[in-house]
Order: structure tokens, then C-alpha cells, then sequence
């Protein structure tokens, strides 16, 4: 995730205080590493310096604290691109599972032992956040389907790669 | 300390030439919700069909508390399915003439209950999956996940000490399998039912205590008997 679009998205709902901020993007997106101030404040500083965001309201003799920032249309430009350009599916071809797997046919190793193993801890991280779904609010639950439907994407492969090795194994002599 | 509910020892069955299940040992403790994945024809539902007495393995045994399975007659074993099992299948499991309460309250009128208390009771089971309201819906008026629910109230009403579900949400979408499993969880926990449920969906298998994966007929994986 981009924290910095992230905080200039935020930012394009309502003009904030940079402690404000801080604790508006911990709610949303912070749970698992809530956001430093220092990290919130250089990156304010650096779209305030690309005058994609403004400070309004400053008070006399205040700190850092004190500014309200407000988006700019340069800044509402660069958040429409960030939300219409589609990210690219990771491209992680060789994943470090394929390795293992090609590694133990090649060396003549048990790769359905391995597959399996693999197969038993990601059905345990599976189980974790399932457990974690059932007193979670519906934020907390949408990111944990994120988390759960990337594990099953990779348990498909896991399930297709096991009925394969013998296939695989051909191949590879 | 473990109490097992369901045992087996080495159990093999075959259909003509195909060697179904080729030696299974298994633990299956009281309260746990068990999974069993595996590929299409590794002997899933065998396995299923062993443990709940509906068919008899070739050779091995299978024990339901102090009972061998394999050793009853077909009609005790009936009666034991009657009495201490429930099922939930894929589809096509609700009688399509029957509304939801009828469906629902056939078991308890099957094991005695007067017409009265097995409505009262059913009207029951269908508030407590989510189902208040629908009782006089037939099947065909209701969405895949909602009959699907009035199938598990239907095998959870007779208050089955295991329940064996083959591939309960295999029809459903994501969000309608997920109500499915978090009602069905919620009630067996509350009354520590014993669960097998078949699945290939990893997020149906999430919701089990722990899985096992069936191969060619033999458990493949890192925990055969009872380890939880």
C-alpha cells in the first residue's frame, strides 16, 4: 500500500490536523503497524513542498500540530490516478515454494512431504484469521478475506502442483 | 485427556477393481470439527460412508464409542444413523413437496415425536439458523444458502451426537458459504457436537479444529490419529 496516497486520500474527505491524520489512517489501515508521526509529518512536508496539499489556519507560536492541511487540485489529480490505475498482479513467478519443490524432485527428495507440510502451516494461518473473522468488525473482516483469499490462492497451487509431480518429475529428467 | 468418539484401524474398502481406502487409522475426538480434504476419488466420501456406518469397510475396524461398527446388521446400523448421526449433503437433500418446517421436523416425527412438539421444535431450529419467517417456504422458493441451512437444522434437530457434512457449501458462493459455516459452527460448538465435514473449499476447512487429507485411499500429511 501507498501511505502517502493513503494519507493524501484522506486528507481529500475533510482538511485535517497531522495528529488528526495520524490517528484517522491508524484506524482504517494501521492496525497491524500503525503509522509513525514523524513518517506522517515528512510526508506532509514533502506534498505541502510539491504543492500537492496546503497549510490553512496556522496559529501563532504553534508547533507542528497547529497546521491544517488541505488538499489541492494537484493533489485530488494524483489521488484519481493513484484509485483508477490498476496495480499489477504480483509477478512472482518463481516463487521460493516452486524452488523447494523443483529442488526435491531434482535431488529425488520427497516434494509431496514438503507440499504437505507447506499445505498444514497455511491452513493453520488460514484457521488463525478465520478464528480472528468471528468477533471482528467488517472492516477488520474485508482485510482479513483479503489475507485469507491470497493463502487459498496459493493452497490451489499447492493441490495442483501435488497432483503434478509425477508429470513434473518426467519433465525434469 | 482425550475422549474419542469415532476410531478406526486400518480400514480398507474397495468397489470392483478400485481400491478405495487402503488402510486408515483415525481419532476423532468428542466436540472437534474435523476436515477432510483430498482430491476428487481419493476415498473422501468413502471414508465419510465408513465412519458413519453406511457402508462396512472390506477389512479394519471402525468404533463408535465402545461399538463396532462392522459388526451390526444393516438394521442396527440404520438405527444407529437414526439415532446418534446427522447428514448434510451438497444439493438435493429437502423433500421438494415438503416446506421447510415439514422437511425440517421428518426426523423428530421419524424417532417419535408427536406432530405438535416436532413443528414447535422445528420452527425452532430454523430461528436459530437465521431461517425465522421461512417455515412454510418450500425449497424451490428458497436461495441456495437458505436451504442449505434448513438442511443442517434439518439433521442438527435431532440432536445428532456427530454430524457428517459432504461438501455442505459446495454450492454456494463465498458469502452465503460463510453464513452457512459461522451458523453451523456457532450451534455445534454451543451443543459440542462432533463434526466431519468433507470439503475442497481451504476457507470451508478453516473452520475445523484440523483437517486431514485423504490420497489414493490413504491419509496423506503430517497428523493421522488424533492429533490435535
Amino acid at each position: 500500500m501507498d501511505k502517502s496516497l493513503a494519507l493524501l486520500g484522506l486528507l481529500s474527505v475533510e482538511p485535517s490536523y497531522g495528529y488528526d491524520l495520524k490517528h484517522t489512517y491508524d484506524r482504517y489501515f494501521g492496525s497491524q503497524k500503525p503509522l509513525a508521526f514523524g513518517q506522517v509529518y515528512a510526508t506532509l512536508a514533502r506534498q505541502t513542498r510539491d504543492e500537492l496539499i496546503v497549510t490553512r489556519g496556522e496559529e501563532s507560536g504553534g508547533g507542528p500540530d497547529r497546521k491544517r492541511y488541505e488538499i489541492l487540485p494537484a493533489g485530488r489529480q494524483n489521488l484519481e490516478q493513484w484509485l483508477f490505475t490498476p496495480d499489477v498482479p504480483s509477478q512472482a513467478l518463481q516463487s521460493n515454494l516452486f524452488a523447494k519443490t523443483v529442488v526435491a524432485l531434482l535431488a529425488d527428495d520427497d516434494a509431496h512431504r514438503l507440499l504437505d507440510i507447506q499445505r498444514a502451516q497455511h491452513m493453520t494461518r488460514m484457521r488463525e484469521l478465520t478464528r480472528a473473522k468471528e468477533s471482528a468488525d467488517i472492516l477488520t473482516i474485508v482485510m482479513l478475506d483479503h489475507a485469507l483469499f491470497h493463502i487459498e490462492a496459493d493452497l490451489r497451487w499447492i493441490d495442483m502442483t501435488s497432483a503434478r509431480l509425477t508429470e513434473m518429475k518426467e519433465g525434469l529428467q | 485427556m482425550s475422549d474419542v468418539v469415532i476410531s478406526t484401524r486400518g480400514v480398507k474398502k474397495r468397489f470392483g477393481q478400485t481400491e478405495a481406502l487402503r488402510g486408515i487409522d483415525l481419532d476423532i475426538e468428542r466436540g472437534e470439527v474435523l476436515a477432510v480434504m483430498g482430491p476428487s476419488g481419493s476415498g473422501k466420501s468413502t471414508l465419510l460412508h465408513c465412519l458413519a456406518g453406511v457402508v462396512v469397510p472390506d477389512a479394519g475396524s471402525v468404533h463408535y464409542g465402545e461399538v463396532s461398527v462392522g459388526e451390526l446388521n444393516e438394521h442396527r446400523r440404520a438405527r444407529l444413523r437414526l439415532t446418534e448421526f446427522g447428514f448434510v449433503f451438497q444439493f438435493g437433500q429437502l423433500l421438494p413437496d415438503l416446506s421447510a418446517i415439514d422437511n425440517v421436523a421428518i426426523p423428530l416425527l421419524l424417532a417419535g415425536m408427536s406432530r405438535r412438539d416436532a413443528n414447535s421444535e422445528a420452527r425452532d431450529w430454523l430461528g436459530r439458523l437465521g431461517l425465522a419467517g421461512l417455515g412454510r417456504k418450500l425449497p424451490a422458493e428458497l436461495s441456495g444458502g437458505e436451504a442449505q441451512r434448513v438442511a443442517i437444522a434439518r439433521a442438527l434437530a435431532p440432536r445428532p451426537k456427530v454430524l457428517f457434512a459432504d461438501e455442505p457449501t459446495g454450492s454456494l458462493d463465498s458469502l452465503a458459504a460463510e453464513n452457512v459455516m459461522t451458523t453451523l459452527l456457532k450451534l455445534v460448538r454451543d451443543t459440542e457436537t462432533t463434526v466431519v465435514v468433507i470439503t475442497h473449499d481451504p476457507r470451508t476447512a478453516a473452520y475445523a479444529d484440523r483437517e486431514i487429507i485423504v490420497r489414493d485411499g490413504r491419509l496423506s500429511g503430517a497428523a493421522p490419529v488424533g492429533a490435535r
